[in-house]
């Protein structure tokens, strides 16, 4: 844990996030969990960020959408479960980790 | 119905496979008008079809039998009526089920089969699919499709009075939707109110991905007694306005994180969150704690629905064939390494989509961001597509054989096949899908009380 350390500082030091899918399209929801910090994850997380750090799983382009009112912001990867958890061989077809890749991702 | 000035609908399953136990508490104390069991995920027909081919009667939700057994008598004693798309690809098979179950409780019903999402008769299989452009039958056999009915499907069912309503493929907020509409009489064309009663049914239909579950991150986000969780009910008022909350005492937690989290899931637009009833806008949605494991919510939008209605078509998709092996202690990883070059050595060729992920190191995210040190235990694993189910087999007896013929201590070896149903979507314009119901009764009265319409047991309506 390193919480409040900003050397080492990941998103999920400052965020919460969820997963879910549609086909093989990975739906990310991120919410700071102090509204100050909203503005910082909107600056970092921009969609080119996200997919490079993501890049082992997904391959498709990654779109973002903000909900401020939630201090939210949404991420619609495509082409990131294998095919789709209906015909992917990967052990979690759904994608339901995705959400802790993403809260990996360094914040400096 | 119409008239009451609140509506509480709770959700008693959130999945095909959710806990039977939450429901009856949700059922016995949480004195609730409707109760929503959601079962049905993308590709749960499909897999039904499959199924009834080998066994006809085997159409519909494999655990109806169960959750109707402990429910009907509450929803009998407590009063509230239930809507269930556990007829998955037999709805009307299913509502039989119901009636003869409740005739052994003795308990005096009426059921409505919702059906008409079946259109497997209509769809043209060299339609290009939404997710791949190729035709529809293009990576197999067709063996399902299914339209999105909405909440206008049900409706007719409520108004005329069913304790149970059981259907197939609807989309999951319009389960929610249809009896909000009815109780509140909402105009068909009121798209801010249609817009309400879909985030309700958004927020509910997981169960209790709202209420705690799915959420829990110990010393960040941490959650109190989630062996007990507490599924959700939403108090709805006429104006659209709701209230998330669960039957005191039970485990979970309601709060804005919670709602937050589930308002955004599985959303790929929140502006437009597009159902067969409405499409509905998100971003200006409003939460607000409003007590102990209570949270209020309001603020959607709406624009008029779709043209169209979409459409889930399964086809076969060949099998699944898996394997896994255990290392652990020194130099377990490199054992690993060794056992996975041998696997692809004997099966590459015959299986060239073959998969080894060492489970421990970078199994799920395909990378560990660096976290890299030497793992104490590794567990390799094996998988597949096969078109065949013999070839599917062969993973695993591959696996199993490295317990004498592979490296150093190797052990808890696991196998598996499994049968795979593949999802595309199309299209269908709504002319092209007609909704019916059928009326089943165990005698000519229910219990709900609503006001009913005549009819006579199996009698088909418009």
């Amino acid at each position: 844990m390193s919480r409040g350390d900003a050397a080492h500082r990941t998103l999920h030091d400052l965020a919460h996030c969820r997963a879910g899918d549609k086909g093989d399209t990975s739906i990310l929801s991120v919410f700071a969990y102090r509204a100050g910090d909203y503005p910082l994850l909107v600056d970092r997380l921009t969609p080119q960020a996200v997919a490079a750090h993501l890049r082992e799983r997904v391959r498709g382009p990654v779109t973002r959408h903000l909900v401020p009112g939630q201090h939210a912001l949404q991420f619609v990867c495509e082409h990131a479960l294998g095919g789709g958890v209906t015909t992917s061989t990967a052990l979690d077809a759904h994608g339901k980790a995705m959400a802790f890749a993403l809260l990996a991702m360094p914040i400096d | 119905m119409p008239g009451v000035d609140r509506l509480r609908i709770g959700c008693g399953a959130g999945f095909q496979g959710d806990r039977i136990d939450a429901a009856v508490v949700l059922a016995d104390r949480g004195e609730l008008d409707w109760m929503v069991l959601e079962c049905l995920a993308e590709r749960t027909i499909a897999a039904a079809q499959v199924r009834r081919r080998a066994d006809p009667a085997a159409g519909h939700d494999p655990l109806l039998r169960a959750r109707m057994r402990a429910l009907l008598p509450l929803a009998a004693r407590r009063g509230f009526r239930i809507v269930t798309n556990m007829g998955a690809a037999d709805p009307m098979g299913a509502g039989h089920a119901v009636v003869s179950i409740a005739r052994e409780l003795g308990l005096p019903l009426r059921v409505a089969v919702v059906s008409g999402d079946d259109v497997l008769d209509r769809i043209d299989p060299t339609t290009p699919a939404m997710e791949t452009g190729q035709p529809l039958d293009a990576q197999g056999p067709l063996v399902s499709a299914n339209a999105y009915l909405g909440a206008d499907a049900l409706v007719p069912a409520i108004a005329g009075g069913a304790d149970v309503i059981v259907t197939g493929r609807v989309a999951d907020p319009s389960l929610f939707l249809a009896p909000i509409i009815h109780a509140f009489d909402w105009r068909a064309d009121d798209a801010d109110r249609l817009a309400a009663g879909t985030l309700v049914g958004h927020l509910l239909e997981c169960a209790g991905q709202v209420s705690g579950g799915y959420f829990a991150d110990p010393g960040l986000k941490d959650v109190s007694d989630l062996a007990w969780l507490g599924f959700p009910y939403c108090d709805v008022t006429a104006d659209g306005r709701g209230t998330i909350g669960k039957v005191e005492g039970t485990g979970g937690a309601i709060t804005l994180r919670t709602v937050r989290e589930q308002l955004l899931y599985e959303v790929t637009d929140p502006a437009a969150y597009v159902t067969p009833d409405v499409v509905a806008d998100f971003t200006a949605v409003e939460l607000a704690e409003a007590g102990e494991n209570r949270v209020a919510v309001g603020g959607a939008r709406g624009r008029q629905r779709t043209a169209t209605l979409k459409v889930s078509v399964g086809y076969l998709a060949g099998f699944l064939g898996e394997g896994e092996i255990s290392y652990a202690g020194p130099g377990a990883r490199a054992r690993a390494i060794l056992a996975g070059r041998i696997l692809r050595e004997r099966l590459g060729t015959e299986l060239p989509d073959l998969r080894i992920d060492l489970i421990g190191v970078d199994s799920i995210h395909g990378t560990n961001f660096g976290h890299d040190a030497e793992p104490y235990e590794v567990r390799l694993r094996l998988a597949a597509s096969a078109p065949s189910r013999e070839q599917a087999t062969r993973v695993g007896m591959e696996v199993e054989a490295l317990y004498t013929n592979g490296p150093a201590g190797g052990g808890g070896v696991r196998r598996a096949v499994t049968e795979r149903i593949g999802i595309v979507s199309t299209l269908l314009p709504r002319e092209a899908v007609q909704p019916a119901v059928t009326w089943l009764c165990t005698d000519e009265r229910g219990w709900s009380g609503a006001t009913r319409s005549a009819g006579t047991a199996s009698a088909s309506r418009p």
